[in-house]
């Protein structure tokens, strides 16, 4: 009875500790690699400007649409998967999540047909992120909006 | 130094979401969909503006930002057709993302086969 209280102890601190590591870990590794999207993107904005002299917002719209590119390229050749379950929240926070979740929806649902399937399904992850997008970005701009029409 | 900000605040952003994630029962679905509020609200007094004044593309491409072009959009729009502007302008800025997305993630569904 003892040992067995014992070795249930030892495994649950032993349980804590790993998960401590494991969330230390997941936290560095997600700053690293979104802290590197982050940088690549300005690098690539900061190429285009100076060697294509293109205005910074057309740079920025080239810039996330590599990104978005890049994203559903990887996700369609099966790669991107792995990355994700390894870096979690540093790919899904930028754009590449939103490019990530829209191409793995469709692949998921592509042999249902391409109305019932494809159609239907491809905003199943990222209809969330526009629809609270949308709503909020409408209640916020209206009470700016009646702010600036009152004063 | 704009570099430099860029990894900093894209990268401190994605922790914080790590950190929500690793310690809620909140699945990234739920934290993306938070941030894009976020994003939105903070734009809703100018704060993210300021935000991309300093640290340049970093700030771009974290979800919050798309909140951030939404309202910037639908504002941008009510300076010349007034109350129907918050309509007519809100996906003004997201509309290239929006669309490259769909356009992109049609194609390669289409060419690729699907793994397992």
């Amino acid at each position: 009875m003892v040992i067995k209280m014992k070795n249930v102890k030892y495994d649950r601190t032993a349980d804590l500790y790993k998960a401590d590591e494991h969330r230390v870990r997941n936290f560095f590794l997600a700053f690293l690699v979104g802290g590197l999207i982050g940088f690549l993107g300005e690098l690539i904005i900061e190429i285009l400007i100076n060697e294509f002299h293109i205005s910074r917002s057309d740079a920025s719209t080239f810039m996330i649409m590599f990104f978005i590119v890049f994203a559903s390229l990887c996700t369609a050749l099966g790669f991107f998967d792995k990355w994700v379950t390894k870096f979690k929240c540093g790919l899904l926070i930028p754009i590449t999540g939103f490019a990530h979740s829209m191409t793995s929806a469709a692949m998921d649902y592509k042999n249902e047909g391409p109305i019932y399937g494809i159609g239907s399904n491809i905003f199943k992850l990222a209809g969330s992120v526009i629809l609270y997008g949308v709503v909020s970005a409408w209640i916020f701009g209206m009470i700016r909006y009646l702010i600036g029409v009152i004063s | 130094m704009l570099l430099f900000n860029s990894f900093l605040f894209c990268g401190l952003l994605c922790g914080i979401a790590q950190i929500i994630l690793d310690n809620t029962k909140l699945t990234p679905g739920h934290i993306t969909s938070i941030f894009v509020v976020i994003g939105a609200a903070l734009d809703s007094f100018s704060i993210y503006d300021l935000i991309i004044k300093y640290v340049g593309g970093g700030a771009m491409l974290p979800i919050t930002s798309f909140g951030h072009s939404l309202i910037h959009g639908a504002l941008a729009a009510t300076n010349s057709h007034g109350f129907v502007g918050l309509m007519m302008g809100m996906f003004d800025l997201t509309a290239t993302g929006i669309t490259t997305a769909i356009i992109f993630s049609f194609v390669f569904t289409l060419i690729f086969k699907p793994k397992n």
